[in-house]
């Protein structure tokens, strides 16, 4: 399965709507196998999806996610001191690779990191001595002999239990968790700062990167998210408010305050407008899979760096540039701040990211071409092929291309991840999660 | 700056005419328009983002990096109308109007800005950028959020008193919001204790935060203060007080509107607050409703 098959239009759809949750989603990730889809959403909650598995009975049902394991991740809670509410809402989730029999998943919302573990139960013990089978207890007199319990198989049960809650590190909102390639470690980000934490220990955390000034007053960037290097599991990077990515290296210092390297584009000074810095903002970054390259979303703009090269992206690519002259209405209805997540395929060979009117784009970074494809249940019925969609400037609207005013930016794309190895995308639209792969075997 | 006898319109305080000392030497009126318009783009930027800055106060706990963000823009904004020479025009009106203020009336900036705004769009032209405020003392339009101690509303009160002393240096790092960024408590400035009490919290930290953030509002534009009224001596200004508690009201249920609706703008609150102005009777019908919408707004504030 190569990335070319993706611009013939056949991406269709599987799985869509297959659960519709009550909640905005507000965050969706595969597990490293891809056999696991998790979706987080505002009100707290975490549905696990899992594949379904090739039969020979079933054969068109390969690929099919159903629900696996839904549960109450995060509460909203009240901070008592500073008279505010916490929202529940899961910003982040990020699996753990699989170990063993279980699955181990972090999520966080504003300010509480948690560790889940999803296992199955498929057997029971049965035959104990002092109850019967429905758990009371026997009268002792009655029993005669001795037997040893053995386990039968039951029903499938999914249970989701927290294993470690890692709380009180941050006072800012936490926008980001990244897991270490060492398995061990991992960093929680809010807006002024990086935490490290060992999973195994909730009760402290270390403070690795902190660029809140003493004075408040001088406060004129933030930091908007961080991600581990996939392999080196010394190396993270770190992005800000002012379109700056910042790699850094845990063992020059304890503080990593200062910087490995420093990646920035210089303003363009022809398109420098008021609204330059808020566009310049960036909202996701991810590490390629092999760890050559770093992609970084704006608002306008998907760009991918080179690690070798700091001073400007190895290649942009505009995700929708005829909002340019709409800067001042997006900023006015505040969409503006939307924070648009990215994502690369399993290759790196393409990459995607949302946009309005439940739009979604890729860009094949080989070809240089590029689709725009549309999450929405008209276009979605099961097993129908995904129709190419175009936004027309203005002027002379050709038929089915949608014009700049008439995009609903109430429908917006915020978060998206695609499959490890395969070409299946997961896409949340609000609170509908749409599931879409390449229908080539 | 301005060419002598030219009659200087409110459109153009941000502009250097290119050239001429009169008026038969006047730029091309297209010209002048495309730089007051210009100059009219941005000031309702501004003006847009200081609403933005103040709503951030509104709510529960306010998104750091959106505020920082608008902020760097109110910033970019100032220092460009600093280099124009707009921005002193505009403090050294400030000051002299409230030299000349009858009262310690608390506005919102906003309304300033509107004022401004609804002269320019009626066209009328106004010797300096604020004529609303100048010598007239506290009109109906400017006065309009009063925070009242007794109906316990807390925070939720966002009101502005353009600063007493002429503001001398406009530094762009310090604005009043700074102390919505700062979450910590204890070991920053005094600010910082009240700083998440935005939108909830004792009448007292009200109080303390007065006292610290008069301190800030020396040095900036005057905005994002929470005071109470000073209690005015003047009957008539009590009346007017009175009055204005129905726009407060309207106030809220604008915000509740805009928290639920987010799709609502900025203008349309200026909007809401220009409907009041001149007409700061409401009828105890709509005063009723807008309690509810109160006490439903504090029921979602204080998490009960």
């Amino acid at each position: 399965i190569n990335a070319f098959s993706i611009f013939k239009n056949i991406f269709s759809v599987i799985a869509s709507l297959c659960f519709v949750p009550a909640d905005i989603i507000s965050t969706v990730e595969f597990n490293p196998s891809g056999e696991l889809l998790a979706t987080g959403d505002k009100g707290g909650r975490v549905v696990v999806f899992q594949r379904e598995q090739e039969t020979k009975s079933q054969p068109q049902r390969r690929g099919e996610y159903n629900v696996y394991s839904t549960f109450q991740s995060h509460e909203p809670e009240f901070d008592y001191l500073k008279s505010l509410e916490i929202e529940e809402k899961i910003n982040k989730i990020r699996w753990l690779p699989q170990q063993n029999a279980a699955y181990f998943l972090l999520s966080t919302n504003d300010k509480t990191v948690k560790l889940w573990k999803i296992s199955e139960r498929d057997r029971r013990p049965e035959g104990y001595n002092l109850k019967d089978e429905d758990g009371r207890i026997r009268d002792p007199s009655t029993i005669t002999s001795l037997r040893v319990p053995v386990l039968q198989p039951t029903d499938l049960m999914v249970e989701a239990t927290a294993r470690r809650v890692y709380s009180n590190a941050h006072t800012y909102h936490i926008n980001s968790i990244s897991v270490n390639s060492d398995l061990q470690t991992y960093i929680s980000t809010d807006d002024l700062r990086v935490n490290l934490w060992n999973l195994e220990i909730t009760d402290q955390s270390f403070n690795i990167v902190d660029i809140k000034p003493s004075n408040m007053e001088d406060l004129t960037e933030v930091i908007t998210a961080a991600e581990f290097h996939p392999q080196q599991c010394n190396t993270f990077a770190y992005s800000s408010s002012r379109g700056s990515i910042r790699l850094c290296d845990m063992r020059k210092q304890a503080l990593c305050d200062t910087h490995c390297k420093f990646f920035e584009e210089p303003e363009d000074p022809s398109t420098r407008s008021f609204f330059s810095e808020i566009i310049s903002s960036i909202s996701d970054i991810k590490f390629s899979h092999s760890g050559r390259f770093l992609m970084t979303r704006d608002y306008l703009t998907v760009k991918v760096w080179d690690l070798n090269m700091e001073n400007k992206p190895l290649e942009t690519y505009q995700v929708h540039d005829y909002l340019r002259g709409k800067l001042c209405s997006l900023y006015e209805n505040d969409c503006i701040f939307d924070k648009f997540e990215c994502v690369w395929n399993g290759s790196d060979s393409v990459i995607m990211t949302g946009s309005y009117n439940n739009f979604f784009r890729m860009f094949d970074r080989n070809t240089k071409r590029d689709v725009t494809l549309e999450a929405s249940r008209e276009n979605s019925k099961p097993r129908a092929i995904l129709k190419p969609r175009k936004v027309c400037m203005g002027g002379k609207r050709r038929k089915d291309e949608v014009t700049v005013d008439s995009l609903d930016f109430s429908k917006k794309i915020l978060h998206s991840t695609w499959h490890p190895q395969d070409n299946i995308i997961a896409v949340a639209a609000s609170n509908n999660l749409y599931i879409f792969q390449d229908k080539v075997a | 700056m301005f060419p002598k006898g030219t009659k200087r319109k409110f459109s153009d305080s941000g502009d250097e005419p290119p050239a001429g000392s009169d008026d038969v030497n006047q730029p091309s009126s297209a010209a002048v328009r495309m730089l007051s318009s210009y100059s009219l783009q941005r000031q309702s930027l501004l003006d847009m983002s200081l609403i933005k800055l103040q709503l951030c106060h509104m709510l529960v706990e306010p998104n750091l990096c959106r505020s920082v963000l608008i902020a760097n823009t109110v910033r970019q904004i100032q220092e460009e109308m600093t280099q124009d020479g707009t921005w002193q025009i505009m403090t050294q009106a400030l000051s002299a109007a409230n030299a000349a203020a009858q009262c310690s009336a608390d506005r919102l900036v906003a309304t300033e800005v509107l004022c401004r705004q609804t002269e320019a769009a009626q066209g009328e032209p106004a010797p300096k950028p604020f004529p609303a405020v100048g010598s007239e003392g506290c009109s109906a339009e400017e006065v309009v959020v009063v925070e009242e101690e007794d109906e316990g509303v807390e925070g939720g009160v966002i009101m502005s008193t353009v600063s007493p002393q002429a503001p001398t240096a406009y530094l762009p790092s310090t604005f009043g919001i700074d102390p919505c960024w700062e979450e910590e408590t204890g070991e920053e400035e005094d600010e910082d204790e009240d700083s998440e009490e935005c939108a909830s919290g004792s009448e007292e930290g009200d109080n303390d935060r007065l006292v610290e953030d008069s301190r800030t509002a020396e040095q900036v534009f005057g905005t994002f203060e929470i005071k109470n009224p000073a209690p005015s001596p003047d009957p008539a200004l009590e009346e007017l007080f009175s009055d204005v508690d129905a726009s407060y009201y309207d106030l809220d249920t604008v915000l509740t509107g805009m928290q639920s609706a987010p799709k609502m703008g900025p203008y349309d609150l200026l909007e809401s607050l220009s409907s009041h102005g001149p007409s700061p009777l409401s009828s105890s019908t709509s005063c009723r409703s807008d309690l509810n919408e109160l006490d439903h707004i504090m029921e979602i504030i204080v998490g009960s």
